[in-house]
C-alpha cells in the first residue's frame, strides 16, 4: 500500500508518475465482458471497416479505465479519486496480431500524469493525465512521457489528499 | 431521423437496479488493469476504511449506459445510435460504489446542441445506492453526425 501523498508537500507541474500498458484482442473481450459494451467495433475487423474505420478499435472508456491506475496508486486509496473525466480525441487501432496468441499486445498506451492544480482549502489536488498510442511497443525515452499520438484531451483526476 | 432539441431537459424512468458483486468489481478492474488492492481484495479494502470491495473509478459506466440506453431508444429525441461517436465522459464521486451495493441509476438529457446537421447530446445520470446514498453523477457527451455528414473517425 502506498503512502498517502501530503497535499502541503505537491508541487503544480510535479510528476506523479508514468506507465506504458500493452493491449491485445484480447483485452478488449475482457472489457466488452465487463463493462457490457459489445459493440461489434471493438472485436470485428468487417465491422469496423463497414463503418469506416481502418479496423477494430480500443474502447475509449477502457483507454480512460486504463489511465485511472497511475492515479489510485498515487493517492492510495481508490476512494480519493473523487472527479475524473475526458474527451475522447483519437481513436486507439487495435489490429489483430499477425502471428500467436490473441493476448498479444498489438498497441501501447503512454500514460503520464502531473499536479495540474492544489487547492489547499478544499484538500484537493487536480491531477493532469496524458495519454499516447503507440503502434510499437518501444515509446520514446523514459521520462519524457507522451511519446505518441495522443489519444484523449483534458483528462483530469481531482484526488482529495 | 435527426435529432430533436426539444427534448432537452427530459428525465427517463431509473434503469432496472444493479446488484454489484465482488466478482464484478474484480472482472472490471481486471478489464481496466486496475491494480489497486482495495479493488481485489476485502481485507485491503476494509484496511483504508470501506465495508467492501471498491469499485474502479470508471466503473459506473456498466451502470450508466443501462439508464442512458432510455434516452438513446428514445423515439422522441431522435438520436440514431449507428451515427454516434463518444465524445466526453465525466464522473463525479460523491461517496464510493462499493461491492454488495444495489445501484439505481437515472438519466436526463441535460444538453442537446444542434451541429450542422448533427448534435452534441449530453446526458446527466445520478446513481445512488439501496441506502439511499447519491453515490455518483455522470456527465456523457455523444456526437451525433449528421446524415449529410462524411464518415468520421470516431
Amino acid at each position: 500500500m502506498s503512502t498517502r501523498p501530503q497535499i502541503d508537500q505537491l508541487e503544480k507541474g510535479q510528476s506523479i508518475g508514468e506507465q506504458t500498458v500493452g493491449i491485445s484482442r484480447a483485452d478488449l473481450i475482457r472489457y466488452a465482458a465487463a463493462s457490457g459494451d459489445h459493440n461489434p467495433i471493438h472485436w470485428n475487423d468487417r465491422f469496423a471497416r463497414e463503418v469506416g474505420l481502418q479496423g477494430v478499435i480500443a474502447h475509449g472508456m477502457l483507454t480512460m479505465g486504463l489511465a485511472a491506475d497511475l492515479v489510485t496508486a498515487w493517492a492510495g486509496d481508490p476512494a480519493a479519486v473523487v472527479d475524473y473525466q475526458t474527451r475522447f480525441t483519437k481513436p486507439v487501432p487495435v489490429p489483430d496480431a499477425e502471428a500467436g496468441s490473441p493476448e498479444t499486445h498489438t498497441a501501447w498506451l503512454n500514460i503520464s500524469g502531473k499536479v495540474g492544480k492544489i487547492d489547499a482549502e478544499a484538500g484537493t489536488v487536480r491531477v493532469d493525465l496524458t495519454v499516447a498510442w503507440n503502434s510499437q511497443p518501444a515509446p520514446g525515452t523514459p521520462g519524457e512521457g507522451s511519446a505518441g499520438e495522443k489519444v484523449l484531451a483534458k483528462t483530469q483526476a481531482v484526488v482529495a489528499l | 431521423m435527426s435529432v430533436n432539441p426539444d427534448r432537452e431537459g427530459h428525465t427517463y424512468p431509473p434503469a432496472e437496479p444493479y446488484q454489484l458483486s465482488r466478482d464484478a468489481v474484480r472482472e472490471f478492474a481486471t478489464a481496466v488493469m486496475a491494480h489497486h488492492p482495495a479493488h481485489h481484495d476485502v481485507d485491503a479494502a476494509r484496511d483504508l476504511g470501506h465495508r467492501d470491495l471498491i469499485a474502479p473509478p470508471t466503473f459506473v459506466v456498466r451502470v450508466a449506459q443501462r439508464a442512458e440506453a432510455a434516452a438513446v431508444n428514445d423515439p422522441e429525441a431522435g438520436i440514431d445510435f449507428s451515427r454516434v461517436v463518444h465524445a466526453e465522459e465525466r464522473f463525479t464521486h460523491h461517496s464510493p460504489v462499493l461491492a454488495g451495493d444495489t445501484l439505481t441509476a437515472q438519466t436526463t438529457l441535460e444538453r442537446i446542441r444542434v451541429m450542422g446537421a448533427g448534435a452534441m447530446v449530453t446526458t446527466r445520470t445520478e446513481v445512488h445506492n439501496d441506502a439511499g446514498t447519491h453515490t455518483t453523477t455522470v456527465i456523457s457527451s455523444l456526437l451525433v453526425r449528421g446524415e449529410d455528414d462524411q464518415e468520421a473517425t470516431p
